[in-house]
């Protein structure tokens, strides 16, 4: 039996996406907004955005967000792909169990708890707090994710293929960066990006361990957020969505044509045998 | 093998080990410490402080001065013990719902067309990208008493007052079904489309009706799915922040918002710390309860 696509399931994805996305986009439309009312619509105008990029405590946010995502992403994948090596290929070692529970809980915890433990470390141990604990603790969080998500791609990686080469000689680091990681990097990849706006998006984690020098956009966001809707806030949101929504696009093609190079390389090799 | 190289193998293990034992457990056994201490008019308002120039007997009697004041305090103050039976109501109530709207969207991805499926997949996640804060700060503007629902009700006719939404727990419930949607569709849309489509097939063959096979077969089928859904959607809206700050009103208690509250506007470290705590031990369970059912699956893709 074909799968059938009935009116009911048509109507259900309509629904749902239309649930998803309609906030987005009226959120995006009255960026564009003339009036600084932002429920009425005045005629179309780009000027809150001339007005965002003369507002220099949101460009210094904007700039501080953007250097801690970069860092803790970039951290916390090199971390999280040693995590996720750890869990598949290391079935026993002495507190194994502790080590999955501490990789899988931050991914449910709730973020006030996270950030108030953290808090709390930085504190007793006299860290002052700013750019670097802000940083620390994203790179907690954020290498759990990028572990689940490498977790899942090397799980059905053949590890034949590095045993081979190790067989022939080749160190094991040497062999996993020549035969593993090409093979999963676009899990690796995938996972920076996840911690890349896990960061850019935090807003209670930061609040708990930012210090003074240290807002970052959300935390400038949310602050301005308790005060109304303005159509300035609508245009750093805008801008800030279409970064992400381009960034996944490149990201997902790129993965694509991978795939597909990848196919056609295997039945390039079928064809010479 | 000589020490040296075990321990390079090793590395792999000890490093992320040794990272989240320091910024995640430790930071825990900070929390409870601190919530078992006495709140003190200073810098950390807290006391006792340990340190490291601390003799054995020092470090004992400090050690005896915790106790569980704060917890007796919580218990005896009804605002902890109301945010937190709150708190998991809304979750439960939200979680339901959002399986609701959620089932029915997953089961329709998983139906369409090959190749609309991967694209209805990315359309699904997309959102899981933008910004949490800024999914919650859309509904402010299409909620309040002059936003565009209001608007666009008043325009068709269907009522003649505004509704008020915004400010109510009315607005939660609709942020946490928004922004916890994808979380609920992914695990169920997975489970669907490696549903096996003759087994629904058979049991039509044999008599049951269209709603029976699914109730029989498709539903049951997804239940592993179902519930990791309703896990991802439960667990964190316990502890939401953002959503009851924002959308709901000044009678919406929720833990995370009493816990933020606590921590930043009235600087008790200690009180906040306590209500940590017994978020985590209501949360324990289910948390547990997902960590085993992640487990399992990445055993069974094995």
């Amino acid at each position: 039996m074909r799968k059938r696509w009935t009116w009911f399931n048509i109507t259900s994805v309509i629904f749902g996406f239309a649930f998803l996305y309609l906030p987005i986009v009226l959120l995006v439309i009255y960026s564009f907004n003339e009036s600084r009312l932002v429920t009425v619509w005045a005629g179309f105008s780009t000027k809150w955005y001339g007005e965002l990029f003369r507002n220099q405590g949101l460009l210094d946010a904007a700039w501080v967000t953007v250097r801690v995502a970069f860092l803790s992403a970039s951290i916390a994948t090199v971390l999280g792909t040693l995590a996720a090596v750890a869990l598949v290929r290391y079935t026993r070692f002495n507190g194994r169990t502790l080590f999955t529970g501490m990789v899988y809980a931050p991914l449910v915890m709730p973020e006030v708890i996270t950030g108030l433990s953290l808090l709390l470390l930085f504190v007793s141990i006299n860290f002052a707090r700013g750019f670097w604990t802000v940083t620390l603790a994203h790179i907690t969080f954020s290498l759990c994710f990028v572990a689940v998500v490498v977790q899942s791609r090397l799980v059905s990686f053949d590890r034949s293929l590095e045993e081979a080469a190790q067989d022939l000689g080749c160190p094991p680091f040497r062999a996993f960066t020549l035969i593993t990681l090409p093979v999963i990097l676009p899990a690796v990849i995938s996972g920076w990006m996840l911690a890349f706006t896990l960061s850019l998006d935090d807003l209670v984690i930061a609040s708990f361990t930012s210090g003074p020098g240290a807002t970052t956009l959300p935390m400038k966001i949310y602050s301005q957020v308790r005060l109304g809707v303005t159509p300035e806030i609508n245009a750093v949101c805008t801008l800030l969505i279409g970064v992400v929504t381009i960034g996944v696009i490149i990201a997902s093609l790129l993965t694509k044509s991978r795939e597909v190079r990848r196919r056609r390389d295997e039945q390039a090799a079928l064809g010479n045998h | 093998m000589n020490i040296v190289s075990a321990i390079k193998a090793r590395l792999v293990i000890i490093v992320p080990y040794i990272w989240l034992l320091f910024f995640f457990l430790l930071p825990f056994l900070l929390v409870l410490k601190i919530a078992l201490s006495d709140l003190e008019y200073g810098q950390p308002p807290y006391a006792p402080q340990f340190s490291f120039s601390d003799g054995w007997g020092e470090f004992w009697s400090k050690l005896t001065s915790l106790d569980l004041e704060n917890f007796i305090f919580l218990i005896g103050d009804s605002l902890y013990i109301n945010s937190y039976l709150s708190s998991l109501q809304i979750a439960f109530v939200s979680t339901v719902l959002t399986l609701l709207i959620g089932f029915p969207l997953a089961y329709g991805m998983a139906r369409a067309p090959d190749g609309l499926r991967p694209i209805l997949l990315m359309l699904v996640i997309l959102p899981f990208w933008t910004s949490f804060l800024i999914r919650v700060y859309a509904w402010i503007g299409i909620l309040k008493q002059e936003g565009l629902l209001n608007q666009l009700l008043l325009w068709l006719g269907l009522i003649h007052t505004p509704l008020e939404i915004l400010s109510t727990n009315k607005a939660v419930y609709i942020g946490i079904i928004y922004s916890y949607l994808p979380f609920m569709v992914l695990p169920i849309y997975s489970t669907l489309e490696k549903m096996d489509e003759s087994l629904v097939e058979a049991a039509r063959d044999l008599g049951c009706t269209r709603i029976g096979a699914f109730w029989k077969v498709t539903a049951r089928l997804a239940v592993p799915g179902i519930l990791a859904g309703c896990l991802l959607v439960f667990i964190p809206a316990v502890g939401e922040f953002v959503i009851p700050d924002l959308l709901g009103g000044s009678g919406t208690l929720m833990i995370g918002k009493t816990l933020w509250i606590e921590f930043f506007n009235n600087s008790d470290w200690t009180v906040a710390s306590a209500l940590a705590i017994i978020l985590l031990i209501v949360l324990v369970v289910p948390i547990v309860w997902f960590q085993n059912a992640q487990a399992r699956a990445t055993e069974q893709s094995r």
